[in-house]
């Protein structure tokens, strides 16, 4: 209990902070919102006015309990460039790019656990080593160029799918899924590469130990012990690598976005950074920031209750 | 076995790293073409003789611009683990070495950095900043203090407890002279490591930052802002995005190959 209250704590405090750090980082840049809204010709008077009336010429603390309770409420104020509130853009495009994680982490674990298996069932054979070469080239290629590549023989030499055709979830959402298989390969083979790596890793390191020989002088077939008893204990580690993958599929897909035309986070976070539209940047970065601490704090949950041990040390 | 393999990885990850290097310095003093030169008779033209890698939509030859770019590359990734390692490593030791409060502190903060995907916050940082190759490299620099930070300081924790220490401690030596001349050069082997990882982060962050056109700006050439050049014209002329990507790919692998081979475990 001790243990759960105590990770409970961190995580509020996390949340805190980065909450904090979202809003003073954009208190910092020259110009606010009441000049965003004038325009420079707007005098001295106007400004002090509608900064009046804004409550921008509060204290930084007021306003940043204003900001955390307006970001609890889910309301970010309006965007400058679309005109319409940030809260109903995000819920638009959260979804895409919540989808496209979620694949990515998918073919992430689908790909990565059967080639992490035949890794360390021969260690230093052919196929070990041609893996460990093929990951070790995938992870130098930049997600982006993986998806250009992909573009360039699925979409344009054997032409599978259409580039930069988007099908909104609402209109088909078969249609919409399969169009997402391709970014989330884009988002995740460069992962896999590391995912494999470690997997394999923990595996061996499993296999060393005394309960597999006991295992085998029982009787059981390798395989046996591979997936009934080795297996459940290499995952454990890769647990804790989840959180880390969800991170890092979240950040793939906003710069995979913009290659394949997605309508999600990712791009919104972009041109919102080009159009200077700060109310945009900071909720897309403190929705993305908040998806990745709780998610690592879902984990952390999982992981104490598979292994009883974390919670002592 | 695994001494053949290292030896592989080193002999394939030396000649990545070689050829790269080569391209970058021949083209500080030499390129084929004026890079930024615009050519309308010569347009997305397919790789030939005269033209090695083709050319981009304007008429610009891809090769000089490759060289270019992959200068910027190497200088953002340069100064970027400067900035990270001169930082992180001071920060890292005197955590690593002290302890307590401060220590704590630190080290919550690194965690909370740590678990937000990098690029998000270099894009906050460029947001605030501005674009271009310098804020890149600061916003990139200070990212990156907390990986270094950590490694740093792992290796202090257990240095600090290890003989050779204690004896010094004992002639009298000052905290000072131990962080620095004793216990520091032990972490040679670690840090060179981190350095390389940190370079090839460095190096893929910055293409990303570029291909979103949040990075590096014209007249600066960027590896990253020729990839999404290149998308336009993919069906017609493919050469211009492989020709930037597999630059990248050939730094990065290059690299990492000799990290894994154990170049710099000597």
């Amino acid at each position: 209990m001790k243990f759960y209250i105590k990770k409970l704590i961190t995580l509020i405090i996390t949340l805190l902070f980065v909450s904090f750090i979202t809003f003073f980082a954009f208190q910092v840049i020259p110009g606010d919102s009441a000049v965003a809204k004038l325009g420079m010709d707007a005098t001295e008077e106007q400004l002090f006015e509608l900064r009046e009336s804004m409550g921008l010429n509060d204290p930084m603390f007021v306003r940043y309990g204003r900001f955390l309770k307006n970001a609890i409420t889910g309301d970010f104020g309006t965007s400058t460039q679309y005109n319409v509130s940030v809260g109903s853009l995000i819920s638009e495009r959260l979804p895409v790019t919540a989808w496209l994680a979620a694949l990515s982490v998918l073919f992430m674990v689908v790909i990565s656990l059967p080639l992490g298996l035949l890794c360390a069932r021969k260690e230093n054979g052919f196929l070990d080593r041609f893996l460990t070469f093929l990951s070790q080239t995938f992870m130098a290629v930049p997600p982006f160029f993986l998806g250009i590549i992909i573009t360039l023989i699925f979409g344009i030499v054997l032409k599978w799918f259409i580039p930069g055709k988007f099908i909104p979830i609402s209109q088909d959402f078969g249609g919409f899924l399969s169009y997402m298989v391709f970014p989330a390969f884009a988002v995740s083979i460069p992962k896999v590469a590391m995912l494999t790596k470690f997997l394999k890793t923990s595996l061996l390191r499993e296999l060393s130990f005394d309960y597999v020989r006991t295992a085998r002088s029982k009787g059981l077939k390798k395989k046996q012990i591979m997936t009934k008893h080795v297996l459940k204990n290499a995952l454990i580690p890769v647990i804790t690598f989840f959180g880390m993958l969800i991170a890092d599929a979240l950040a793939g897909s906003i710069v995979v976005e913009q290659v394949f035309n997605l309508p999600g986070m990712g791009r919104m976070l972009v041109t919102a950074i080009a159009n200077r539209d700060f109310s945009v940047v900071s909720a897309a970065v403190l929705y993305i920031a908040g998806i990745v601490i709780i998610i690592n704090f879902i984990v952390d949950m999982t992981y104490q209750k598979v292994d009883p041990r974390v919670r002592i040390s | 076995m695994g001494k053949q393999k290292n030896r592989l990885n080193f002999i394939v990850g030396i000649s990545l790293v070689s050829f790269a290097l080569l391209l970058v310095i021949v083209g500080i003093f030499y390129t084929p073409y004026d890079p930024n030169e615009m050519n309308v008779l010569a347009k997305n033209q397919a790789p030939s003789l005269s033209h090695l890698f083709g050319t981009d939509y304007m008429g610009r030859d891809i090769l000089s611009r490759v060289m270019e770019g992959a200068f910027t590359t190497f200088f953002v990734g340069i100064a970027t683990v400067i900035i990270g390692a001169t930082i992180g490593s001071i920060l890292g030791a005197v955590t690593g070495y002290f302890g307590g409060i401060v220590d704590e502190i630190l080290m919550r903060i690194n965690d909370a950095v740590a678990s937000f995907p990098s690029i998000l916050l270099a894009l906050v940082f460029v947001s605030i900043l501005g674009t271009g190759k310098y804020n890149v490299i600061l916003a990139l620099g200070i990212l990156f203090i907390p990986s270094f930070a950590r490694v740093i300081r792992s290796e202090f924790i257990i240095q600090k407890e290890m003989d050779y220490v204690k004896s010094a401690s004992l002639l009298g030596a000052s905290h000072i002279r131990i962080i620095f001349l004793h216990i520091f050069p032990n972490t040679k082997a670690i840090l060179r490591s981190a350095i390389t990882i940190g370079f090839n982060n460095a190096v893929l962050a910055e293409a990303g930052m570029s291909y979103l056109s949040l990075g590096v700006q014209p007249p600066d050439a960027s590896l990253g802002r020729m990839l999404s050049e290149s998308q336009t014209y993919l069906f017609g002329a493919p050469w211009m995005a492989l020709a930037p990507g597999l630059m990248i790919v050939i730094t990065v692998l290059g690299f990492s190959l000799l990290n894994e081979g154990g170049a710099w475990h000597e």
